[in-house]
């Protein structure tokens, strides 16, 4: 029954998704030509799938296995290095020309992967040391290796300081690299699209399979894990290469979207949103342990960011506000303290949001609340 | 072998900021076991501080580095701010991590506070000459004034606080609650007030530090200290960290290691040596140079 059951969640995913895809690239043939869907949407989707792989890898570790990893986008300035220098390569040796075909597609998809899996062996070589260490130190120490990493592609003498510059042509990733330009996004959107899906569904089985099970462990308590036999210093290497997999997928995904690249974007923090701290953020509003809640998080904190950027509404705003506005750190912060002091679990805790279960899960809060009210009514009549 | 002298000089003035600034890490990890991120961005609080009463003593006829007074002051109550208002409510319910992720969000949260206020602003400000210009020349080195100060200040920080700790009462019960929370409760130490003691003595050495920073670099910028800040907590690892004269021993190597990485390999890895030595020496010594190992009961 339990088996049955598992396999008509997969199937009814499966089914959502292919309707959801089918009714997407619809609407991109109907759309794909006007302007705002070019210029803000398409984008902002591009943006979207990137921070949503970037926050679901971060809840590998820090709310799976339960280590704080303030390296993250380290691995992801691999990826987006990795992937930028590969196509360009690619394109001077004349593999491809103008970004369309068969051809281009393979190169961009191979560039992804070696985006994913540079990232991944980085991760390995970083996990070994790094993990032999806990809770604090940890954190310290991957925050050093994020910075050794930025500092190291710094002095590379083919990707400077100010983006990514080959030879005579300088920072021009957006005409002969992997940089798509408007029209570009448009039409490989389904890629970001699916790549992004393929990467949530590998981490979902991966938390559910018994390495899930093994790194759940870890983290409630490693003495009682490793007492039961699993190799603890195995599952957590393992598991940081694989959360860095995906980072540097993501990463490849942002050198798509972008047109140049600097190593100040990847920093441990910035102006912008792409650094280490922010992920944080996601993952803990999101709920450590829930990839869902990441998934919902990220798409939040995108939106949060965008409109205080972009929104209309920040103009009728008082002057005070507005000012604060334009440090979206500041608020972030705001948010995350916030989060951490009244909500410490995230938004979601480290519930798995399913279609298939929704209708159990809805009764199940339905029920608990009529108990919580039945409880107040009967204390209110004592009283 | 000038170069030498002078590399030096210029590692032991920047090891003594260091290790002013490792103090308060050590000093407040020591008691409630958490990497205070905030405690880089407190030296920014004492810089901006000082920016703007560095002129008001100048007017009223007092030397310019009576200003760090009230930069103490200042960074005292932000640090102590920071204590109630965000630690303490989630160091009661949280766990280690959710602390530590709240001691991240407070450094954000005052770097980027410090930008959005009008009077300070994103830009850097430049500070005006705090002490004496000019130096010693001894054997064909000159010392400038700045670096013997700032050493001969930090030297004399380090002895009495090391003295406080060990013979006032409020420094035995900063060790005592460090050493076991609990067993101090029951002696009658007021934990939370003893905690709080602590982060306003840390937060009153970043400000020193602060000054000797100012002294040399006379750049203020708001995210001045997140760096310094790593360095610094970096410098109390390798030390041992929760151990006060570690901490001393700690700043001074990086200080050394970062002036000789960058007049004799690179000025640009300067700060990559600095984390590699920090990775070294937790694979190989976990406990810091004069860390003892603990182990760990089941």
């Amino acid at each position: 029954m339990k088996k049955n059951r598992t396999k008509q969640g997969y199937l009814l995913n499966t089914i959502v998704i292919v309707v959801l895809f089918a009714l997407f690239q619809v609407l991109t043939a109907a759309m794909g030509g006007s302007g705002s869907f070019k210029l803000v949407l398409a984008p902002c989707l591009w943006q979207c799938c990137y921070l949503i792989i970037l926050a679901a890898s971060l809840n590998l570790v820090l709310g799976f296995l339960g280590q704080l990893s303030l390296g993250h986008c380290g691995f992801m300035a691999i990826g987006a290095y990795t992937a930028a220098l590969l196509s360009l390569a690619c394109e001077r040796a004349g593999v491809f020309e103008d970004k369309e075909g068969p051809v281009f597609l393979a190169v961009l998809i191979g560039c992804i992967l070696a985006a994913g899996l540079l990232a991944a062996l980085v991760g390995l070589l970083v996990g070994i040391p790094a993990l032999r260490l806990k809770g604090d130190y940890l954190a310290i120490i991957t925050l050093g290796f994020g910075m050794i990493i930025v500092n190291i592609i710094n002095n590379l003498p083919f990707c400077g300081q100010d983006g990514l510059s080959l030879g005579s042509a300088s920072s021009s990733l957006y005409k002969n690299g992997l940089g798509f330009g408007s029209k570009g996004k448009v039409s490989y959107l389904w890629v970001a699209l699916l790549v992004t899906l393929l990467c949530l569904v590998m981490m979902f089985m991966f938390i559910r399979s018994k390495y899930g099970r093994a790194i759940r462990a870890i983290r409630d308590d490693e003495i009682a894990a490793s007492a039961s036999g699993i190799n603890t210093s195995f599952y957590k290497i393992m598991t940081f290469s694989y959360s860095a997999f995906f980072a540097g997928v993501a990463g490849a995904l942002y050198a798509c979207a972008n047109a140049t690249l600097s190593t100040s974007s990847f920093a441990f923090s910035n102006g912008g949103i792409l650094n280490s701290t922010f992920i944080v953020v996601m993952v803990v509003l999101g709920g450590m342990g829930s990839l869902t809640g990441s998934i919902v998080a990220a798409v939040i904190m995108f939106l949060v960011n965008y409109q205080i950027k972009n929104g209309t509404w920040v103009t009728a705003l008082p002057a005070a506000v507005q000012g604060v506005f334009q440090y979206p750190m500041l608020v972030y912060a705001i948010v995350l303290i916030v989060v951490i002091m009244f909500r410490p679990k995230g938004i979601f805790g480290s519930y798995e949001f399913s279609l298939i279960n929704l209708g159990r899960d809805l009764k199940a809060v339905r029920l608990r609340k009529a108990a919580e009210r039945a409880e107040r009514k009967e204390a209110k009549a004592h009283a | 072998m000038s170069t030498f002298i002078q590399t030096l000089a210029v590692g032991l003035r920047l090891g003594s900021i260091y290790a002013l600034v490792a103090l308060g890490y050590t000093m407040v990890y020591g008691i409630i076991r958490l990497i205070n991120f905030a405690h880089g961005d407190f030296i920014m609080v004492g810089g901006y501080t000082m920016i703007f009463t560095v002129p008001m003593a100048t007017a009223l006829g007092l030397p310019a580095w009576a200003a760090v007074l009230a930069a103490i002051v200042v960074c005292a109550l932000v640090g102590m701010g920071t204590e109630l208002i965000a630690y303490r409510p989630v160091r009661k319910k949280g766990t280690n991590m959710t602390a530590l992720i709240t001691a991240i969000a407070m450094s954000l949260f005052l770097e980027n506070l410090a930008q959005a206020i009008p009077a300070i602003g994103p830009n850097p400000k430049v500070a005006s000459q705090i002490f004496a210009a000019g130096g010693l020349r001894i054997a064909g080195v000159t010392l400038e004034y700045t670096t013997l100060l700032t050493i001969a200040i930090s030297a004399v920080v380090m002895v009495v606080l090391y003295e406080f700790t060990q013979k006032t009462r409020l420094g035995r019960a900063m060790r005592c609650v460090s050493e076991d929370k609990e067993a101090a409760t029951l002696m009658g130490i007021n934990v939370n007030h003893t905690i709080l003691s602590t982060f306003a003595i840390g937060s009153g050495l970043a400000a020193v530090a602060a000054l000797m920073y100012m002294a040399q670099y006379p750049k203020i910028y708001t995210t001045m200290g997140s760096l310094l800040g790593l360095k610094a907590f970096v410098a109390a690892v390798l030390g041992g960290i929760g151990i006060i004269p570690g901490a001393v021993l700690g700043g001074v190597v990086i200080g050394l290691v970062e002036s000789f990485t960058t007049s004799y390999i690179s000025s640009s890895m300067a700060d990559a040596f600095v984390f590699l030595i920090l990775i070294v020496v937790l694979i190989l010594k976990p406990a810091g140079i004069m860390g003892k190992n603990v182990g760990e009961k089941v």
